[in-house]
């Protein structure tokens, strides 16, 4: 493949860096200022990493710079280090970023990408609403001008209202800001909701600075002084390259210095991680990121970054989507992004001073919102109780203590959790270090067979990740989850991220197996357990991805569907050597108006002494109109051991070398088998026989595998059928 | 299971012989009564696998049979049951039951192991007269690939589609290998069986198992292993995960 220009495009790439930009640059100085940091440290960072990532980096149209999560552990790391001195705590903070810049780079060599799959879906999810918490409440203080607030963020959140009842006795000078602020968050939260073209040209972070200039501006032609307090207002230094810090090393021996670097290090990389991933779903080319030097990168740039006094450098989400909204097709747009950057602090200086602090904050309290909004917890409760637990625990271990403290709260309630859904500690305990995944190449079908024992959690989903990350994304993949006793969400919202993307590229997955498990939710992605179900029961509410693909398919063709099962015990019974065979249940059904085809899963054992696992297939039936001989037909010798039992013999036919080599026709009335093999019918059979089929004389039942089929070859065995009645019928 | 190979039987008792015993294996016999073949029981007394194992090398038996418990215990798994010792260190082969069931179940499909290894071929040829013994007729040959053989680590698109390529290549190679094997095999021996071969990158002993138990497979033909240690089992490989967690009879050919 011929390398593609960085160059080509460029135009565009140009104008997405600088549409970022407007947007990096009050999120960059709000950031810093949030973490306490000096102003131009998040102009920094950004530069440093625009630079740098874009000329080392493995992703493609990632934006980097401060990202929000570091807020919060930065804070700490400042106010900790620095025992209520900010300087000096800036300056151990700053040793604490270069430290985890170099175990950010140590991960990438270690091939560490895959870490954020090891935290279960929610409790990330949790974490990330508690950093969303933190933001919106100390954010929402300095919004109202209380620069100089204290105290855990729950005792910030009791203080609001005492905050907004001593709002009518601040001096002007703050009420000012205050009013500014207010105005902002308005605006933020009104911007997606305003149409209008000529206002969405500037971006809504943007306008929150237009609009503290344009005040400023209002006083300078009345020609009067801006009446909002110096204290309140942002302050750059005069000369940026001067006044370069000093990282302070010398707390490299205390404990708590490295805990601080490990949260900071945890929470960029997840940040980081989550994004990258997520602006791999959003590329118009399709590109796969290259995760882990893309965090080597990272690494590089972040210990750059925390040289010149900066903060940890990140990928972030918002900005990296509106880079790809304004067609960006490659990494020159994220330098672009930083060169315009430094371009507008170089240029706008004077004016940059102007902006007060609450504005800033607005947008900041704006961006916490988001990350903890209600519909995140709904979105929780959706999937199911258990999760929302989790969420909680989550959440809630997190604000009272520290991060890593937190998400590994998380961690241990999400696995107590399936240790109580599964009444069994064992299944985990005992396979958790073992292999658990098979894939390979089916040599019918062309397509990929993944199959997985066990148990899949976020304990073990690398395992599953790992292969499927090595099958081309173009190809067909089918994930059978039909020997697995539990699955859990993470893994399951894990697997529809590698549906979506397969779909992108024109390939497919598809995930069998799991219809019979139970569920207390209706969501698709809610846990399943697999447990021994001796009496015949309705599942639970919830529809799997499949039994959704299924419902939908007999939507599109006008057939019922009903996915509860019912017993059937015998209906295998008076088929060719099924004479023993128990049908445990039958489920997933779809017929037609008349009721003459139908396509079912069945759950079957051979026997009852024979402690044989059951077998999960799908079958289609076709009932005819006429009677015809019994026979069965099979392209492997799968039914010889069934048939030879019953005194059945393969049928020959004479005029058809080619076929009777290739095929198993067997039946107890050779010469009627051989007058209803009409040339025609085979002909229909040569071309498809990957089936199996069974007749009673009065119906027919095809298969194709020895476990339930996916929806899309469910869907080709109906039209098997379709034709096949025709062709029988007439 | 001895008339099918038109052998004799000889049933090892390990204990001291009483009358009681007797009587059980009496009846146990009299259950098969005209199919039975030559048979002898030894009784003896001492540590089941030393008798067992010495009754192997004085009887120059040519196959052992043993029933095993489907997963092993924690403390078993370091420790070590009487099957899993046999298996060790039987000189003949070795067949582990896992089901065993009153009324015998035909035998239709067994999967047999192709490692580049050299043994292989006689393992596939083993797994070739069993099948034709048993009256079964389906034969799949895996061939495990260690995932390390594909030198390629997938980071990003250009990587997997350098990785695919390898991968192809690999399995032709593989393929072209088995097949040698499989010419070496008499033709009225494969008559009757229909045999396939399908490669499968992933862990070595392991994929070879769970892909026995995906495809509900009657039996598992696999090489004996080389020597063992206590390390084998604290950082398991080949067979170790078919022993500890057998996923359908295992025919161990030495």
């Amino acid at each position: 493949m011929a390398k593609a220009s960085v160059f080509t495009g460029l135009r565009s790439n140009i104008f997405a860096g600088f549409v970022v930009s407007l947007i990096a640059l009050p999120l960059a100085l709000g950031l810093a200022v949030a973490s306490g940091f000096p102003m131009v440290a998040g102009i920094i960072t950004a530069v440093v990493g625009g630079v740098l990532v874009s000329i080392l980096g493995g992703s493609y149209v990632t934006i980097t710079g401060p990202g929000y999560g570091l807020v919060v552990v930065l804070l700490s790391a400042v106010s900790v280090l620095g025992d209520g001195d900010i300087h000096a705590g800036y300056l151990y903070a700053l040793s604490a970023v270069i430290l985890s810049g170099g175990v950010l780079l140590l991960f990438g060599f270690l091939r560490f990408g895959a870490l954020s799959d090891f935290f279960p879906a929610t409790a990330i999810q949790g974490m990330l609403s508690a950093i969303g918490v933190t933001l919106l409440v100390k954010q929402f203080y300095v919004m109202f001008g209380d620069m100089k607030t204290k105290g855990t963020v729950l005792d910030l959140l009791v203080g609001i209202p005492d905050l907004l009842k001593s709002l009518p006795h601040v001096s002007d000078g703050q009420l000012y800001a205050v009013g500014i602020g207010v105005v902002s968050l308005l605006i933020m939260f009104s911007y997606s909701k305003i149409t209008n073209r000529v206002f969405r040209l500037i971006p809504a972070p943007m306008w929150v600075i237009l609009l503290a200039l344009g005040f400023d501006a209002y006083f300078s032609i009345i020609g009067g002084e801006n009446p909002i307090s110096k204290t309140l207002l942002i302050s750059l230094p005069d000369n940026m390259l001067t006044s370069m810090p000093t990282p302070n090393f010398s707390k490299w021996q205390e404990p708590a210095f490295w805990g601080i670097v490990l949260s900071i290090t945890l929470v960029s990389s997840i940040e980081s991680l989550l994004s990258i991933k997520a602006v791999d779903k959003l590329d118009p080319e399709k590109r796969r990121s290259n995760i882990n030097k893309d965090m080597k990168a990272l690494g590089v740039a972040t210990i750059v970054s925390g040289f010149l006094g900066g903060m940890n450098v990140g990928t972030v989400i918002s900005r990296s989507s509106v880079n790809v909204n304004n067609h960006a097709t490659n990494r020159s747009s994220n330098f672009f992004h930083a060169f315009f950057l430094l371009l507008f602090v170089i240029v706008f200086q004077d004016q940059l001073s102007r902006i007060p602090f609450t504005s800033l904050a607005a947008i900041l309290v704006y961006t916490g919102y988001k990350l903890t909004a209600p519909a995140i917890f709904v979105r929780m409760y959706r999937i199911g109780k258990e999760q929302l637990f989790i969420f909680l625990t989550t959440l809630i271990a997190t604000l009272l203590t520290d991060l890593i403290t937190g998400i590994l709260t998380g961690l241990f309630a999400t696995f107590v959790i399936h240790v109580v859904l599964n009444k069994a500690f064992w299944l985990f305990s005992r396979n958790l270090i073992k292999p658990n995944v098979l894939m390979y190449k089916e040599n019918e079908t062309n397509s990929y067979y993944v199959s997985v024992i066990h148990f899949c959690t976020f304990l073990n989903f690398y395992k599953l990740k790992a292969k499927l990350d090595k099958i081309p994304q173009t190809e067909k993949v089918v994930v059978d989850f039909s020997l697995c006793a539990f699955v859990d969400h993470t893994v399951q919202e894990s697997l529809h991220n590698y549906e979506e993307l397969f779909i992108r590229k024109g390939g497919m997955v598809e995930i069998i197996g799991l219809d019979i498990h139970e569920t207390d939710s209706s969501h698709p992605f809610a846990v399943r357990t697999l447990r021994p179900v001796q009496t015949l029961r309705v599942f639970g509410r919830g529809k799997t991805r499949r039994q959704q693909q299924l419902e939908a398919l007999a939507q599109e063709k006008g057939w019922s569907y009903e996915e509860n099962p019912n017993t059937q015990k015998r209906l295998l019974r008076d088929y060719l050597g099924h004479e023993t065979t128990s049908v445990e249940r039958m489920y997933n059904q779809l017929s037609n108006s008349n009721k003459n085809l139908s396509l079912f899963d069945i759950t079957f054992s051979e026997g009852v002494f024979i402690a044989k696992e059951s077998v999960q297939t799908t079958l289609l039936r076709v009932r005819l109109n006429a009677p015809v001989p019994v026979f069965s037909f099979d392209r492997e010798m799968l039914l010889e051991k069934l048939s030879h039992l019953a005194g059945f013999h393969d049928i020959d036919f004479p005029d058809y070398p080619a076929f009777s080599d290739d095929f198993y026709v067997r039946g107890n009335d050779p010469e009627g088998v051989r007058a209803f093999f009409t040339p025609a019918l085979i002909s229909f059979f040569s071309a498809y026989g990957f089936y199996h089929i069974l007749c009673n004389g009065k119906e027919l039942l095809v298969r194709q595998f020895l476990r339930p089929a996916s929806a899309a070859e469910a869907s080709a065995m109906i039209e098997f059928g379709l034709a096949l009645k025709k062709k029988i019928d007439g | 299971m001895s008339v099918l190979f038109n052998a004799s039987l000889i049933m090892v008792h390990v204990g001291e012989k009483s009358g009681e015993k007797e009587k059980i294996l009496q009846k146990l016999v009299a259950a098969f009564p005209d199919t039975l073949p030559p048979y002898s029981v030894l009784w003896k007394a001492g540590h089941p696998v030393e008798v067992l194992l010495d009754a192997c090398v004085s009887e120059n038996a040519d196959l052992i049979i043993l029933g095993a418990i489907q997963r092993e215990e924690l403390l078993k798994y370091y420790v070590g049951s009487v099957a899993r010792k046999l298996t060790r260190k039987c000189p003949c082969d070795v067949l582990l039951l896992i089901k065993p069931s009153v009324e015998r179940i035909p035998c239709s499909h067994a999967v047999v192991n192709g490692l580049a290894h050299k043994k292989t071929e006689v393992a596939i040829t083993r797994a070739f007269y069993v099948l034709n013994a048993l009256g079964a007729n389906r034969l799949t040959i895996v061939e495990e690939i260690p995932e390390d053989d594909v030198a390629v680590k997938v980071d990003d698109d250009r990587s997997l589609r350098k990785s695919t390529i390898v991968k192809e290549r690999i399995t032709l190679r593989e393929k072209t290998r088995v097949g040698r094997i499989l010419a070496n095999i008499p033709p009225q021996m494969k008559a009757n069986v229909q045999h396939n071969i399908q490669p499968i990158f992933g862990r070595r002993g392991y994929s070879i198992g769970h892909f026995a138990r995906v495809k509900r497979a009657d039996l598992l033909v696999m090489n004996a292993p080389q020597a063992h240690s206590v390390w084998d089992r604290i950082f398991p490989h080949d067979l170790e995960y078919i022993l500890s967690d057998l996923p359908t009879d295992v025919l161990i050919v030495r």
